[in-house]
């Protein structure tokens, strides 16, 4: 009794859907073969290095591990790194701000210009930061002969390795603080302003606590390339051991040195760092989805 | 009314002061010293500038910092168009976190990238001991510079597309669809002329980073000159020469050449965009 009925509802929209169900199919294997294809890339390009530096690093055993890390070598290269970072930041980050606050608040002739020439940096090889460095403050430079009168260091010293840090990551504050002060338009600080507040706490109390994810955003994209950037700051340090050098400059003399596991432990630190730096991100970007695509934002703003 | 326009853009304090400073900070930490570069590079004459940058050994790093560069940049365009549309349209297990992984390249310090793929690529690596014996050679040779160049490449491109295909109507295909057009013909017809500056702006983006990358390339390249020698390189070299002239000349023409090269591709994405938005 029931079997007839079952093959038959069974039937009819297995004959009516057939001739639809063949290309879909098709669809879904295209599917999978691109999700096949991207994965793959992935996993090649992006997970195996990423695998590569943590085994590289344990393959002497946890014990040689703890001593390369452990170092007194790489434990200044630590903080010179830390150092550089601790002072390019928070100089970016001021001039993030200024720039924002001219760019968003204020109409005046020249801003696409300027924006772009904020990004300028992006543009130019790292290589090239560091020599127009040395261009201006090394012995033979332009203000070479008056530093050296006056036993100023800026090249091969650590002020030489601050102020390359500080081009390589000039853009990043800015360009993610712009778009995001742009979008909150000056509607807040207008208010404030004609309650009776000053500039300064206008800035302080009303503008900062609205972009404070944005700027961190920038902060960590900024922190990452300050403490990870390896060719502006190889071509200003001269490679002093102990005083010049910082993580990733140590990471090249080891492995040059063909002390393999010791520079992938330093490496991993540094690999750490880019994870954690990640993770940061993502936690951003979930609390402030905008923040996401803020790059093409900054572009479709000056269109208009 | 002209007093009251400028009463109401001065009620927000600080512009002076604001753009002044930027002004003064991108003046002292970019403007001025790419500007000593420019000067400095005809400081020993124009014969000398020619001479420099017509010699065989820098003609070649040149050739291989812009030809890998712009191998790497289309290597990208293509397998970041397919990273992004799957990420994008389709779901799938641990999508969030391959999604976040994309930017590895963004946060992972340049020379641990460089030791890991040269790592990876050497003749008894992961990848080099199954490339070796198909006589595939990629660590120290040019194709090397290429990998690294597609590793530090690859977020400009998925990251420029992500946010277009986002936005994409997908009514558009649907009517595409109900008109008849087959799923290749919706793509090509349809999705790739408004994904065209997208992925113009990432295919630039990838080069203009690739050109100038230095630390993820120089372990893996094996730095022969004349072969596997890129142009920052060759930079850094005559530089510990005190050969600053020379340096300061092969700077100057990948200045000119990558600003020339996103000028040119900048003309091409607004011709682009109007021909999309005319269609």
């Amino acid at each position: 009794m029931d079997s007839p009925a079952v093959t038959g509802t069974y039937q009819v929209p297995s004959a009516a859907s057939l001739r639809e169900r063949e290309p879909r199919r098709g669809v879904r294997w295209g599917r999978l073969l691109l999700i096949a294809v991207a994965l793959t890339f992935l996993a090649a390009f992006l997970l195996l290095p990423l695998m590569v530096v943590f085994a590289q690093a344990l393959s002497k055993g946890a014990a040689a591990y703890v001593a390369a890390i452990t170092d007194p070598m790489a434990w200044a290269a630590v903080k010179l790194t830390l150092l550089v970072a601790a002072i390019a930041v928070p100089m970016n980050v001021v001039f993030g701000v200024a720039a924002a606050w001219a760019i968003s608040k204020f109409q005046f002739r020249g801003k696409s210009a300027l924006i772009t020439l904020i990004d300028l940096p992006f543009a130019v090889s790292p290589v090239i930061a560091g020599l127009t460095y040395i261009l201006l403050f090394g012995a033979h430079g332009w203000f070479g002969p008056y530093l050296q009168n006056h036993d100023i260091r800026v090249v091969f010293a650590v002020p030489g390795i601050v102020l390359a840090t500080i081009f390589v990551t000039f853009p990043f504050v800015a360009r993610e603080l712009i778009p995001v002060m742009q979008a909150q338009g000056k509607d807040d600080e207008e208010t404030a302003l004609s309650l009776g507040a000053g500039g300064w706490q206008v800035f302080w109390h009303v503008t900062l606590p609205n972009i404070r994810w944005g700027l961190l955003y920038g902060v960590l994209l900024c922190n990452a390339r300050a403490m990870g950037e390896f060719g502006a700051v190889s071509v200003v340090s001269g490679h002093i051991r102990g005083l010049t050098n910082t993580m990733p400059l140590h990471v090249e003399i080891l492995y040059n040195e063909y002390s393999y596991a010791a520079a992938f432990a330093v490496a991993s630190l540094l690999a750490l760092l880019a994870l954690l730096t990640l993770a940061g991100k993502s936690f951003l970007e979930w609390r402030q989805p905008e923040l996401r695509h803020g790059t093409r934002r900054l572009h479709g703003n000056t269109e208009k | 009314m002209g007093n009251d326009a400028a009463a109401r853009r001065s009620v927000i304090p600080g512009f002076g002061l604001t753009l002044g400073y930027t002004m003064l900070y991108l003046s002292l930490i970019v403007l001025i010293p790419l500007s000593a570069t420019f000067i400095r590079s005809f400081s020993g004459g124009v014969g000398h500038f020619v001479a420099v940058v017509t010699a065989p050994r820098v003609l070649a790093s040149l050739r291989l910092s812009f030809g890998a560069a712009l191998l790497a940049a289309g290597v990208n365009t293509v397998f970041g168009l397919v990273i992004s549309w799957v990420l994008v349209r389709y779901t799938f297990p641990f999508k969030r976190l391959i999604d976040a992984m994309v930017d590895l390249p963004f946060a992972l310090p340049t020379a641990v990238a460089g030791i890991a793929l040269t790592a990876l690529y050497a003749p008894r690596g992961w990848l080099g001991g199954v490339l070796e014996p198909l006589g595939i050679h990629v660590a120290f040779t040019p194709l090397g510079v290429v990998i690294a160049l597609i590793f530090i490449g690859l977020p400009f491109v998925v990251r420029t597309l992500q946010p277009v295909l986002e936005e994409l109507d997908k009514d558009v295909e649907q009517a595409a669809a109900t008109l008849g057009a087959s799923e290749w013909q919706t793509f090509t017809r349809v999705i790739l002329p408004a994904l065209w500056p997208a992925l113009l702006t990432g295919f630039a983006l990838a080069f203009a980073r690739g050109v100038g990358e230095y630390g993820s390339v120089i372990f893996i390249a094996g730095n022969m000159p004349m072969k596997s020698e890129i142009a920052p390189l060759l930079i850094i070299t005559k530089l510990e020469q005190y050969d600053y002239a020379g340096a300061t000349a092969i700077a100057v023409v990948m200045l000119v050449l990558s600003f020339g090269l996103m000028l040119g591709i900048n003309a091409l994405q607004s011709w682009a965009l109007n021909r999309h938005r005319g269609t």
